[in-house]
């Protein structure tokens, strides 16, 4: 069971990176990773949001299937996410605003990211029980925050580099970030080493 | 049951559910807000430049309406207006706040000032400074790699001829780059009023500043016999005019050998430099 699990999550961090293998939630990744702290609270509220969405779009899925209503998926999870995810944010503001001034602006800005609704999506699809669900959705988050932390480092690098006019700004961050990405290509495999 | 007509129904549903909700939790978690700091922020500009010491225009409304602080003059962008605003929120006495601007003492220009060292690293005043005091022979003077640029919120700050120069119009002395400038350059000056200015830094012998800059300060005391009312001194080689003592006659602008100091009027001399930028 365990080794299950942490095959999961290993393939969700390292072989599965959402954001430098399955290039989903590249927004973020580009838009907020100029400096390591927004990016460290960015990737926060990614893997709360990931955690919390996939605990309530999993029963509603099993809802849906149950009523061969599976086309729903898409539309009805972003619904769902969208909501919930204000209502957590009301919630946290009363309740507690440390963590609500934390986690800032960044909760609403990815209330229906891909990655998010790429996490939920990809769930279903696997056939991920609940357990299983959460660990993937664990992963996912953790490697969002892993690749948002390391690209954030290369960033900060760049910041003090002399780079040539024609590729300051969005070239270059595009060029590291895939840099960065053909760096996680050398973890293919690593999961199957380890388990298989 | 027609399923396009149920897939609609499902969705309207769990949509309707979700805003009832969302209702529901929005009154029943309410967080009481500060009314009266809501109202003074609205009045604030809300560049958050920090000019007033608080965090931000949010932090000065909070300390205001808390009742923190009762000075309704320490937000200089927004100026008069602005104070009296927010005083007859608060409830406090308003102030006058002279109009400023920032001025950078420095002429040491391409043409002025020589350079001692061909500097290709990272391009900040704050980085070049650490490197022998800057690329250019005065290490007192403006390095020009435009840090000022970078912390000002209101754009007002350029780079002329190699020396940062401030659009006093644009400029709503907030000090943040007073703050950045690592030579401590930037000084604020009233704004529309004539006012002698020492518009160099230099504290080395004259011989050596002749050298270095040729707009430099050589500390020669013409300037503080000129000045009828007192108002200019020499200390470390340099001059120092005395801003609340001064009156602008210019007569130690006459005075001066090197054109070091000159007299100032911020507004007057902003259309000089817009049409130069």
């Amino acid at each position: 069971m365990t080794k299950v699990f942490l095959s999961i999550l290993i393939t969700a961090i390292l072989t599965e990176n959402f954001l430098l293998s399955k290039f989903l939630g590249i927004c973020p990744f580009l838009g907020v990773s100029k400096k390591l702290n927004t990016a460290s609270g960015m990737s926060l509220a990614v893997i709360f949001v990931m955690l919390l969405a996939t605990a309530v779009t999993y029963p509603i899925n099993t809802l849906l299937v149950k009523n061969d209503m599976e086309y729903l998926q898409t539309i009805v999870f972003i619904l769902v996410i969208a909501a919930l995810v204000q209502l957590v944010e009301i919630v946290l503001k009363k309740y507690i605003p440390s963590l609500y001034s934390a986690l800032g602006i960044y909760l609403p800005l990815i209330t229906t990211n891909c990655a998010v609704l790429g996490v939920v999506i990809l769930n279903v699809d696997n056939g991920y029980n609940f357990a299983e669900s959460m660990v993937n959705s664990l992963g996912a988050g953790l490697g969002f925050m892993l690749a948002m932390v390391i690209f954030a480092g290369v960033r900060e690098r760049l910041e003090s580099c002399d780079i040539p006019k024609f590729m300051q700004g969005l070239p270059i961050t595009l060029v590291a970030a895939s840099l960065t990405s053909i760096s996680f290509l050398g973890f293919t495999g690593i999961v199957d080493g380890i388990f298989g | 049951m027609n399923p396009i007509l149920l897939a609609v129904i499902v969705v309207a549903a769990i949509g309707i559910i979700a805003a009832v909700m969302l209702a529901v939790a929005s009154i029943v978690m309410a967080v009481p807000v500060d009314e009266k700091a809501e109202k003074i922020r609205e009045e604030l500009p809300g560049a958050n430049c920090g000019a007033c010491g608080f965090s931000g225009c949010d932090g000065y409304a909070a300390a205001l309406s808390k009742g923190e602080t009762t000075c309704t003059t320490l937000c200089s962008p927004g100026g008069s207006e602005v104070s009296k605003k927010i005083a007859a929120i608060a409830g406090l006495a308003a102030g006058e706040i002279a109009p400023q601007a920032a001025v950078v003492l420095c002429q040491g220009n391409n043409h002025n000032a020589g350079t001692k060292l061909n500097y290709v690293g990272v391009k900040s005043c704050k980085m070049a400074t650490q490197l022998y005091g800057g690329p250019k022979d005065c290490i007192y003077g403006c390095i020009g790699f435009g840090d000022c640029i970078e912390a000002c919120p209101y754009d007002a700050i350029h780079i002329c001829d190699g020396v940062a120069r401030i659009n006093p119009l644009a400029c709503r002395a907030c000090k943040a780059c007073i703050k950045t400038c690592p030579k401590g350059l930037i000084e604020l000056l009233p704004l529309h009023q004539a006012k002698a200015a020492v518009l160099c830094a230099n504290k080395d012998k004259g011989a050596l500043t002749r050298k270095e800059c040729k707009a430099g300060c050589i500390g020669c005391m013409k300037c503080v016999k000129a000045c009828e009312y007192d108002a200019v001194k020499v200390e470390n080689f340099c001059a120092k005019v005395d801003y609340d003592k001064c009156i602008g006659c210019g007569k130690c602008h006459e005075a001066c050998p090197v054109g070091a100091i000159d007299v100032i009027e911020l507004g007057k001399i902003a259309l000089k430099s817009i049409n130069r930028i």
